[in-house]
């Protein structure tokens, strides 16, 4: 797992023991390095690898909590169940949905927000710079909250102000079917989210020198053109660490999901399917199988953005 | 910059901010309303009232909300405090020392952080049932850890990267043992960016749902996001809106005055994690 | 105060890269050593393998008669000045100097009196109280030398403290570094690679080039007497010409005409079919403007000059050549290792500020014969380098520095007092 997200890092960093006979020093260096590092590397395996590797192992049982005695081994029975379960495919479905539209528009928006503070007066820039964390430091239940509030037929203003619009009047019930609710959770989403890939993006605006845009004034040209063949060219790490950190967040959505419909009307995501089969119906097989697969789901789009977009984390990153 | 200039700044600078506060103004404006004004389909209240604060603080609902809410802090803290330790001696290692599996170290916190939780939640709920853990507070502190661990990680060792390690090395040839190089010279100079780290690590923890409401069953560790999810009114016939949006404001008062207070901080150490390094 | 001796030092980094190979050297006490070379040839690293922040794979690294090789840095007890000066930037100007006289625990009066001390002698006073990010380059050049010299040291090393400084301020402290040198009398290790540096402040210079030695001698001995082709191009500014030539009786044929060489230095270049013949530019001159006297003692060629540059008090001319693709791609080869721009065959020439050679024409120079060194283009060695004449200019400088250092440590009382009063310190 550690492997596969990392493309190998070819460097030439001198280490500082020759070959065949290690230093004192240096050996004591590295016993060091590990003393340090080890608690929190060890913690960090603890916490994921075994119950990750005890997931896998659950998942080839059926296995129901309420009824432990019924336990037995059915191979990757769980796994042809859930694949052949329009169900699992309904949530895949509706989790790739709300995280391309998600990362979509808050990439636009973001990058709109980014623009805006880095020209931003002085005045007003630490204001908004405040102003953007909120969103980012705002717990997702309340976001879900106020955005559910909003749109509820009973207690919500969204009706009243918008009943101009043909189609919306007081009755609309937004959470009483499946495209308006996703529509809902994707603005509960869009909203919590966007200031944090607007702040990522302010910063690769910021590494991009204002030298080349003035050189690029100089040649004539427009705003627009200097947008796309300067300034975005010259950010791209910035955008794809945060496109790549989006992309797995977003796929993960769970609780804007809970909060705001539990899953009703088809809107269950994948990590949703996994809670409600472990944890509602008690599911351990079946629940442990859906984790597993939506493990291998993050772990392939993490894998797929690194190859396929050539990310190159330890550059971006910084590693040098 | 000429004034039409400025003003279209101006503009866009009150539309970002109407954006950023609209929602959270909604919230606080419903928890003060009443019973009476919950429906009324508007924005504001007609009357303010203060009910739903103490049906929450005081009140009914005052035994779910108030354990949740010291649980959450408690839990919090505690955890961020742990990460953070852990994460300064590893960052201090990354950073500074050189030794085989740092990439390791690094790429495990990657991996961690892109790590989906319901993929955990599923076999620590198994876990927990079966040594104790279940519904307490280490229960839910040791999955906070593998949530605020990674981003500690990195976001430290990039604030420490920045350190002039030439420094400890002067300090070194200035006769100051390993121990005095590093209490003197580089605790001060990493004290803020640490700070910064145990920021976020706080909201990450406090954010958390899923562990919350999968590791616990009853207020004794349930923390305020699954306290506030799960709630559904003092008694079935009450409306509980009102009260989650009272619940709703007090939680999220902490991390505003945090982000008031720390925010140029908080930015840096935002992006220095994931664009710089 | 102690004297450095290394023997046989080797630096192999993981890749087996010896970034430092098998260097001897002897610093004496008291004495200012420079090592110069172009980036990467190890210089740096030495200097760390002296001060200890760096280990040694092998060989004896010996100050003041005992090994140092498994000390810390702390147990050292040299200080050091950084590139970056490494100031902290937490402490103010006075906790800075004063932070290795802390770290030993010193008494507060004394530290005071000490750090005083520093700043009198580096007109940091009223800066004390202020922070380093507040300071200018030059002041914050200063504040590392005072945390320098506030304690008694066994030895000063410097790893290239002056290349952040502009070029006004960089003389400047030139010249301070050098008055506290003989004034404290301190050995003194220097790292830099600029030459001005490294001819005005060593008493000796050692050359290396890609972690070996390749020359240690005084400045003087290094200009006139260099040991082979690299410390040839590496010493002087502009550098020394390379002229391909042939031997033909006690004559060099180059492409500016025949050079005669004296016997000595004839006998020494025979059996060679090829030959690189270096003159430094200020061999050359306008040939009008040499007087009858000197003319016998050089040769007089006519040549095209490409470009001359006027500096008001002299002139350099530009003068193309041909050369065999062998020695062009020698010559290629130095001039990428000694970090400068890839030169075209052309000679720079030195001439008088009132010649009135002109550009795109020909004209008539000299040449004096009397200081060319020949090289074996193969190897790189300096075939016609007189040894002995060279330790006798190595020797001098010696001279001169127990001299200076006598003259400092032997006066009146009131100029060594600080050094004095370190010492009764170190020894408490």
């Amino acid at each position: 797992m550690t492997q596969t997200t990392l493309p190998p890092i070819k460097k030439n960093e001198p280490v500082s023991a020759p070959r065949g006979g290690i230093s004192d020093r240096s050996r004591a260096e590295r016993r060091l390095g590990w003393r340090l590092a080890g608690p929190a590397f060890a913690v960090m395996l603890l916490v994921t690898a075994y119950p990750i590797l005890q997931a896998v192992y659950y998942s080839l049982f059926n296995y129901r909590l309420t009824d432990p005695e019924n336990r037995s081994f059915v191979g990757l029975g769980n796994y042809f169940v859930i694949l052949s379960d329009s169900l699992w495919w309904q949530a895949v479905a509706v989790t790739v949905l709300i995280t391309v539209v998600t990362v979509v528009v808050e990439l636009v928006l973001g990058f709109a927000l980014a623009l805006v503070m880095s020209k931003a007066l002085s005045t007003l820039r630490p204001v908004l710079r405040a102003a953007i964390l909120i969103p980012y430091a705002v717990i997702t239940v309340v976001s879900a909250f106020s955005w559910r509030f909003a749109f509820n037929i009973t207690t919500g203003f969204v009706n009243s102000w918008l009943s101009w619009l043909p189609g919306i009047g007081a009755d609309t019930d937004w959470f009483g079917g499946k495209w308006t609710s996703l529509l809902v959770i994707c603005l509960s989403e869009i909203w919590k989210t966007t200031p944090f890939i607007s702040l990522l993006l302010l910063a690769g605006l910021a590494q991009v020198p204002d030298v080349l845009q003035e050189a690029a004034q100089v040649d004539g040209a427009t705003w627009w053109q200097r947008l796309w063949k300067v300034t975005i060219p010259n950010m791209k790490a910035a955008i794809m660490v945060a496109l790549l950190f989006r992309t797995l967040d977003a796929f993960r959505i769970f609780d804007s999901i809970f909060v705001m419909t539990a899953g009703a009307n088809g809107t269950e995501s994948v990590s949703f399917l996994a809670y409600r089969q472990t944890i509602s119906r008690v599911e351990i097989g079946l629940g442990s199988a859906v984790s597993v697969l939506l493990f291998l789901c993050v772990v392939l789009i993490a894998f797929a953005f690194i190859r396929g977009f050539k990310i190159d984390l330890a550059q971006t990153r910084g590693e040098k | 910059m000429s004034r039409r200039e400025k003003t279209w700044w101006w503009i866009a600078g009150v539309v970002i901010l109407l954006y950023c506060l609209f929602p959270i103004a909604w919230i606080a404006s419903l928890s003060f309303k009443g019973p009476a004004d919950i429906a009324n389909q508007q924005f504001l209240p007609s009357t303010t009232t203060t009910e739903n604060y103490s049906t929450i603080l005081t009140g009914t609902a005052s035994d779910l909300f108030l354990p949740a809410l010291r649980n959450s802090f408690g839990i919090c803290l505690i955890a961020t405090f742990i990460s953070c330790i852990l994460s300064m001696f590893a960052a201090y290692a990354i950073a500074r020392l050189d030794f085989p599996g740092k990439k390791l170290i690094l790429s495990t916190a990657l991996a961690v952080a892109i790590f989906p939780v319901i993929s955990i939640v599923t076999p620590l709920f198994n876990l927990w049932r079966q040594i104790g853990l279940y519904d307490t507070w280490l229960g839910l502190i040791i999955p906070y850890l593998s949530l605020t661990l990674p981003l500690s990680i990195w976001t430290m060792s990039a604030f420490f990267r920045e350190i002039p390690w030439e420094m400890e090395q002067a300090a070194q040839v200035d006769g100051a043992t390993t121990w005095q190089a590093f209490r003197k010279v580089i605790v001060p100079l990493a004290a803020p960016g640490v700070f910064t780290t145990a920021i976020i690590a706080f909201f990450i923890a406090w954010n958390d749902f899923a562990y919350g409401i999968s590791l616990t069953s009853t207020s004794r560790a349930r923390p305020v996001p699954a306290a506030l999810g799960l709630f559904s009114g003092a008694s079935q016939f009450e409306d509980p809106t009102g009260a989650i949006a009272a619940a709703a404001v007090i939680v999220t008062i902490p991390v505003v005055v945090l982000v008031l207070i720390f925010q140029r901080r908080i930015v840096a150490g935002l992006t220095n994690g994931a664009v710089k390094g | 105060m102690a004297e450095i001796v290394m023997n046989n030092i080797v630096k192999q980094y993981g890749d087996g890269f010896p970034a430092v190979n098998d260097v001897s050297l002897d610093i004496a006490d008291g004495e200012f050593m420079i090592l110069v070379g172009p980036s990467g040839c190890g210089k740096s690293t030495l200097l760390r393998m002296i001060v200890g922040l760096e280990d040694i794979t092998s060989g004896d690294m010996v100050i003041g008669g005992t090994r140092v090789n498994d000390k810390a840095p702390r147990e050292r007890n040299l200080s050091m000045v950084f590139q970056n000066y490494a100031l902290y930037p937490h402490l103010s100007v006075f906790e800075n100097i004063a932070f290795p006289l802390r770290l030993a625990k010193m008494d507060d009066a004394e530290v005071r009196r000490r750090v005083n001390e520093a700043a009198d002698v580096l007109e940091l006073h009223e800066h004390l109280e202020r922070k380093p990010a507040n300071l200018s380059g030059g002041q914050r050049q200063r504040v590392a030398m005072g945390r320098a010299i506030v304690r008694q040291a066994e030895a000063f090393l410097f790893d290239e403290p002056l290349s952040n400084l502009d070029a006004k301020l960089r003389g400047q402290m030139r010249t301070e570094i050098s008055r506290l040198q003989r004034r404290l009398g301190i050995t003194t290790v220097y790292v830099t690679h600029d030459q001005t540096e490294a001819m005005t402040l060593g008493d000796r210079v050692c050359v290396l080039r890609k972690g070996k030695i390749q020359q240690v001698a005084s400045p003087r001995e290094l200009y006139e007497q260099p040991v082979n082709l690299f410390v040839a191009g590496f010493i002087g500014s502009p550098p020394m010409n390379f002229l391909p030539a042939q031997l033909e009786g006690n004559q060099l044929s180059t492409p500016f005409g025949p050079i005669e060489l004296d016997d000595r230095r004839a006998k020494a270049v025979t059996g060679r079919d090829l030959l690189l013949v270096g003159i430094r530019p200020e061999y050359f001159e306008d040939a009008s403007l040499v007087d009858d006297a000197k003319r016998p003692l050089g040769s007089v060629f006519r040549a095209r000059v490409d470009v001359t540059e006027w500096l008001g008090d002299q002139q350099y001319a530009y003068i193309p050549y041909e050369a065999p693709e062998e020695i062009t791609a020698q010559l290629r080869a130095l001039s990428r290792e000694l970090d400068s721009e890839e030169l075209r065959t052309q000679a720079i020439v030195s001439i008088d500020s009132t010649s009135r050679i002109r550009e795109g024409r020909d004209a008539e120079f000299w040449l004096d014969s009397r200081k060319v060194h020949v090289f074996d283009p193969t190897t790189g060695d300096n075939l016609t380098r007189d040894a002995e004449a060279g330790a006798a200019l190595t020797r001098m400088a010696t001279e001169d520095r127990e001299e200076q250092i006598a003259e400092s440590t032997g006066g009146p009382s009131g100029r060594s007092a600080d050094s004095g009063g370190a010492q009764a310190a170190g020894a408490a």
